[in-house]
């Protein structure tokens, strides 16, 4: 198992924010300009920290959305109703403002070229973040490496970054597949419903290409998604998980 | 000194008694889960729970021999790196004193070993004292797989990730050897209350 450079300690900056995007109804994209530059590798995340006037101090982490090759450090938030930090990312936060993080923190969710593949990202939800950035990766670098993301996620309208993947589809190396598990458009040609046996053996590639497998999303998502890949034969040791949400 | 963000206040009451919830932690009533990999299912006929290394003995229990010995039921809270907090969560196990009674051994450090390949180091005093358990029950039921079941260490005065799911024995040793996450920049001990999440703080 790798093991990550050692380093100093993670200090907090600031970061400016230069641009905000909706991806969805509850989920936004936050594009930051931090002092330093964080050197992350694609699939890692970061603590934010927001002080009120009355000092009150909350923290959370969240994945990154960009690849290390991207000119900006790029966060994508899921508000939750009963949440205190994510409502403000995603409704109050603007252009302009200053956000306090550090990071880079996690150090085996990630995947750069020398891991190899074939890589498999198995996404639900707002589990695609950082997902995406190890996609944004492999192109950047112009990786040959066979690559699958299976996306799933409730309907076309929840789809994050939907241009981005929608656009990627017709690429040799790049393979996306949805699975829209709630509601599907007229014409549909894609999966329509929750990840099952059936469709991750149609989608994981064959036990003997030994793939490298990233799963990222609620709890219940991950759970079934890595017990099936396991139980379909791949090695458990090549299954790399990161879950989010209660049980 | 953090500068304030323009418009952000607090949106929930004071969870709990401020005295129980360490710096930079809020308190769920969830009970999230982590975990690097698939959750591995090994059957209880198979399982042990061994004390290797720095010994002059090896121990090692079977899973019917580890519930035969005195089990204690404990509530504490517990505390994760990823900011969460849960108050009074109630477990029952094998303290890790009884499982060290008898054990003859120079060492200062344990590295505890998991299914799956998880590790992580602690000093062997933080192990000691009534501060340590091998807790196969939560809340009065068996220990759900995807929460570390059959059985995970319990160490509630570290961070939650020092409490390995999963748990099939502790290795003694002279040197500390950084366990899975203690070698990705995590903390090398994790006192919540000195909030120590990431090495250097």
């Amino acid at each position: 198992m790798e093991r990550a450079a050692v380093r100093g300690r993670l200090t907090w900056q600031l970061a400016n924010v230069v641009e905000l995007a909706a991806e969805t109804a509850r989920t936004r994209t936050i594009v930051l300009e931090p002092a330093e530059p964080l050197g992350h590798r694609a699939g890692q995340h970061v603590d934010v920290r927001l002080t009120a006037d009355d000092g009150y101090q909350a923290q959370r982490s969240y994945s990154i959305a960009s690849a290390p090759d991207d000119e900006h450090l790029v966060l994508t938030v899921e508000r939750l109703d009963d949440g205190e930090v994510s409502p403000y990312l995603v409704d109050d936060l603007r252009v302009g403002d200053a956000l306090e993080l550090r990071g880079p923190i996690g150090g085996y969710f990630v995947w750069d070229e020398s891991l190899g593949g074939p890589l498999l990202l198995v996404a639900g939800g707002s589990g695609v973040v950082p997902l995406r950035a190890m996609l944004r990766h492999h192109r950047a670098v112009e990786s040959r490496i066979p690559l699958r993301l299976l996306y799933s996620v409730r309907s076309l309208d929840e789809v994050i970054y939907r241009d981005e993947l929608t656009r990627a589809r017709p690429d040799g190396e790049l393979d996306i597949r949805f699975t829209l598990t709630r509601e599907q458009p007229d014409g549909w040609d894609g999966y329509a419903r929750r990840i099952d046996r059936e469709l991750l053996a149609d989608v994981a590639w064959p036990v003997e290409d030994r793939p490298l497998v990233y799963v990222c999303g609620p709890t219940g998502f991950v759970e079934t998604a890595a017990d099936i890949l396991v139980s379909l034969g791949h090695d458990a040791g090549r299954i790399r998980t990161e879950r989010f949400g209660p049980t | 000194m953090s500068p304030i963000s323009r418009g952000f206040h607090r949106r929930r009451g004071p969870d709990a008694d401020p005295a129980r919830v360490p710096p930079g932690q809020y308190v769920t009533g969830d009970f999230p889960v982590l975990s690097a990999g698939p959750t591995p299912h090994t059957s209880l006929d198979m399982w042990t729970f061994s004390i290797v290394g720095a010994v002059d003995e090896s121990k090692s229990w079977s899973w019917n021999e580890l519930q035969s010995l005195p089990q204690e039921t404990v509530t504490v809270d517990i505390h994760c790196v990823t900011k969460w907090s849960k108050l009074d969560t109630t477990w029952a196990g094998v303290s890790v004193d009884a499982l060290l009674d008898g054990v003859d051994t120079s060492a200062e450090y344990a590295l505890a070993f998991s299914d799956g390949g998880y590790t992580t180091n602690l000093p062997l005093e933080d192990l000691q004292g009534g501060k340590a358990w091998v807790v196969s029950s939560y809340d009065g039921e068996p220990l759900d797989p995807e929460h570390g079941g059959p059985a995970r260490l319990l160490v509630p005065h570290l961070y939650f990730w020092k409490s390995a799911k999963w748990v099939r024995g502790l290795e003694l040793r002279e040197d500390d050897e950084p366990g899975f996450w203690e070698g990705y920049g995590y903390h090398n001990y994790g006192d919540p209350w000195k909030e120590q999440r990431y090495a250097g703080d």
